[in-house]
């Protein structure tokens, strides 16, 4: 079986970002960019299925910068076999990310295609849930486990408050939650190899994908700066300010 | 003319620093406190094929520069395990170089492969009680027996001694009186470290208390013929190509420990809040660290111009020399900065900064003074009379 992990260029967990004094966006010049940190949970999941025997082969995508090729080398230190880039200069929204990778799996007919719940930039979370829509497959969001059993998956889901298992007939969409396994370190022998794997560069258009926007980003600002507390004299002060002033209780 | 990574080169800092990120301040706080050797850490390294970065693909390595080496361990010393990360793999990384370029290919597959996967530990043995930075006046004999050497002398300073499984030693052959030229005489060894014959004894000392160095006593250690690497009497010009890499690495630390240093400074900087604002808000806290700053880069352009000339096999003594200066001294502000920036929590152990400061003093002092390298520059450089 060929799975297909989809993974996105982000700012690195560990960057405070900040807004353009414009609000037209974030600023991102020499800000230090890495994998989607649950892309790199998918990437892992199909490794290690592929360790199991289950999987035959790893393909990563990305759609995104030209620099995305880095966060691709990545992953194919990581254990992927090969990589596609669809070149796309500007911020995709899903729904164009969605596209674009329909048509990769139409091209690839993978078995399974497994992505990251959301990316740690936009926090959309659609991305898989659209393609599995515009797929016409079966969709396990939030795995915190997944077992392909026969021509069917089993995924535990992390739904609010407990879990929720359900089986999807392959192929199917999994987008992963943050516990369905702990990444590993890339080695530096693998890293070596991943440099001989091939990256194909393709574009939108030679996919047949329009990728226009349908949505306006109208601006960004940073949360308010956290005010300092008050001191409040007794319970019954605290009571009316609770009541009266930052009305949280009736 | 680049003056920046390439991208292969950003990938490896990315992923050493990306590893490294496993082992947090704490645990080089505890071991620093305990003075245990960091086992889970190189253990880690080993298995992950770091230590083999600059070592051929022919005996397990990756076939890397000494470029690629001082990237792995500027990060390794930058990720806060500093001189006590750096030290503990040091080695590998580079001390094996004399079996690669003078060994048998025998020599190669029986004594390196065990190094780079970390099933066996080494230490550089070179430095004597008695005789200082005048390497070829070392004391300590291999006189010829049957089928090898006997050894008696001592070492002083030997990183690693006390936990190493093999010894690369350096000792004279022939007696000074014998030779035409002082440089003569002197063979390399690369041995098991037979702790019959072999007692260490490590030598309290202000930082890096996690990797101990040791007064090393050898009597009647027998080495045989095959442990000798390159020819008998050759060991001295055979250590002199390994020197400007072991400058370029530490060189390379250096700046590595400073730039994690400021970094720690800048953020308590950010947070601490005195007379109304943050201390960072007065340029009497911002300036010094922003020198430092300047001045750790500009120190790590001459490292790296070192490591380049070296890969391409060009002369690079002189960048080496100066890098490695120049970069101790810029880390040694760095820390320095680093702990005035902090004022009392400073001095504090649970802020790290007082360790870097231990350890930044390491680089300064070994593998050269900066004395004898700015002799050094004078004479090549300046074309001032040698002065030592
Ligand atoms: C933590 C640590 C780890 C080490 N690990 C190792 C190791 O693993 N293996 C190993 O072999 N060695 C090791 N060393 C030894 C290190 O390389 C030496 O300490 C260093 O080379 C200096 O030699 P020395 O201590 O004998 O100084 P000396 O030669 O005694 O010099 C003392 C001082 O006099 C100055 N001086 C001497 N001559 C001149 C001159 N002509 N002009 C100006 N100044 C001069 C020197 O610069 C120095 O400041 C280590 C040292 C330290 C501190």
């Amino acid at each position: 079986m060929k799975v297909l992990v989809a993974v996105k260029r982000v700012v690195d967990y560990n960057v405070k970002v900040r807004p353009k004094p414009d609000g037209s966006g974030v600023d991102l010049a020499n800000v230090k960019m890495a994998i989607n940190p649950f892309c790199e949970i998918a990437v892992e999941e199909a490794v290690r299925l592929k360790e199991r025997g289950v999987a035959d082969e790893v393909v990563v995508v990305s759609v995104g910068p030209t620099q995305a090729q880095e966060q691709l080398r990545t992953a194919l230190a990581l254990g992927a076999d090969r990589g596609i880039l669809v070149e796309a200069e500007a911020d995709l929204e899903p729904l164009a990310v969605a596209k674009v990778l329909k048509a990769v799996c139409e091209r690839e007919q993978p078995g399974l295609v497994i992505l990251g719940k959301q990316s740690i930039d936009g926090d959309n979370n659609q991305t898989g849930q659209l393609l599995a829509a515009l797929l016409g497959w079966g969709q396990g969001t939030f795995a915190s486990e997944v077992v392909v059993e026969g021509d069917r998956v089993r995924v535990t889901r992390e739904v609010d408050g407990g879990l929720q298992t359900v089986s999807l007939r392959l192929p199917a969409v999994v987008t992963t939650d943050l516990r369905l396994n702990e990444p590993r370190y890339a080695s530096l022998p693998n890293i070596m190899k991943a440099k001989k794997k091939p990256i194909e560069v393709t574009r939108p258009a030679e996919l047949g994908v329009d990728v226009a926007r349908r949505t306006e980003l109208l601006g960004v600002e940073p949360p308010p700066a956290r005010k300092g507390g008050i001191k409040v004299a007794d319970v019954a002060e605290l009571v009316d300010k609770l009541r009266n002033e930052a009305k949280v209780i009736g | 003319m680049s003056y920046d990574l390439t991208d292969d080169q950003r990938q490896i800092r990315e992923a050493v620093l990306k590893h490294c990120a496993q082992f947090s301040d704490d645990y080089w706080l505890e071991l620093d406190e305990k003075g245990e050797f960091p086992f889970d850490f190189h253990r880690s390294m080993a298995e992950a094929g770091w230590l083999g970065i600059a070592m051929p693909e022919s005996v397990g390595g990756a076939g890397l520069g000494i470029t690629e080496a001082a990237i792995m361990m500027q990060a390794v010393a930058e990720s806060g395990g500093g001189m006590t990360a750096a030290s503990s793999i040091h080695g590998p990384v580079f001390s094996l170089e004399p079996i690669v370029r003078f060994g048998t290919p025998e020599q190669q597959q029986r004594m390196i492969p065990p190094i780079l996967r970390g099933e066996q530990k080494m230490c550089f043995a070179v430095t004597e009680p008695n005789v200082g930075l005048d390497t070829t006046r070392i004391r300590t004999r291999a006189q010829r027996v049957e089928g090898g050497y006997l050894v008696n002398g001592e070492k002083i300073w030997i990183t690693n001694a006390h936990v190493a499984d093999k010894i690369m030693l350096l000792a004279r052959t022939t007696p000074l009186e014998a030779c035409k030229r002082k440089t003569e005489g002197l063979s390399l060894f690369f041995t098991d470290l037979d702790r019959r014959h072999v007692e260490t004894r490590l030598i309290p000392k202000m930082g890096r208390h996690a990797v101990g160095s040791n007064m090393v006593f050898i009597t009647d250690l027998f080495i045989p013929e095959e442990d000798r690497i390159g020819a008998e009497g050759e060991g001295f010009r055979i250590i002199l190509q390994g020197l400007n890499p072991e400058r370029i690495l530490l060189g390379a630390e250096a700046v590595g420990l400073g730039r994690v240093a400021i970094k720690k400074a800048a953020q308590y900087a950010r947070e601490r809040v005195v007379f109304d604002r943050p201390i960072g808000m007065n340029q009497g806290i911002q300036h010094p660290l922003a020198k430092c700053w300047a001045q750790l880069e500009a120190a790590n352009l001459m490292v790296m111009k070192a490591a380049s000339r070296f890969d391409q096999g060009l002369d690079c003594g002189v960048e080496a020399n100066a890098g490695k200066y120049l970069a101790a001294e810029a880390g040694f502000e760095a820390c320095h900065t680093a702990m005035l920036t902090l004022g009392g929590m400073g001095y504090a152990k649970e802020y790290h900064v007082e360790r870097y400061l231990r350890e930044v003093l390491i680089p300064r002092i070994a593998p050269v003074s900066p004395h004898m390298i700015l002799n050094f520059i004078a004479e090549k450089v300046l074309e001032l009379p040698k002065s030592y």
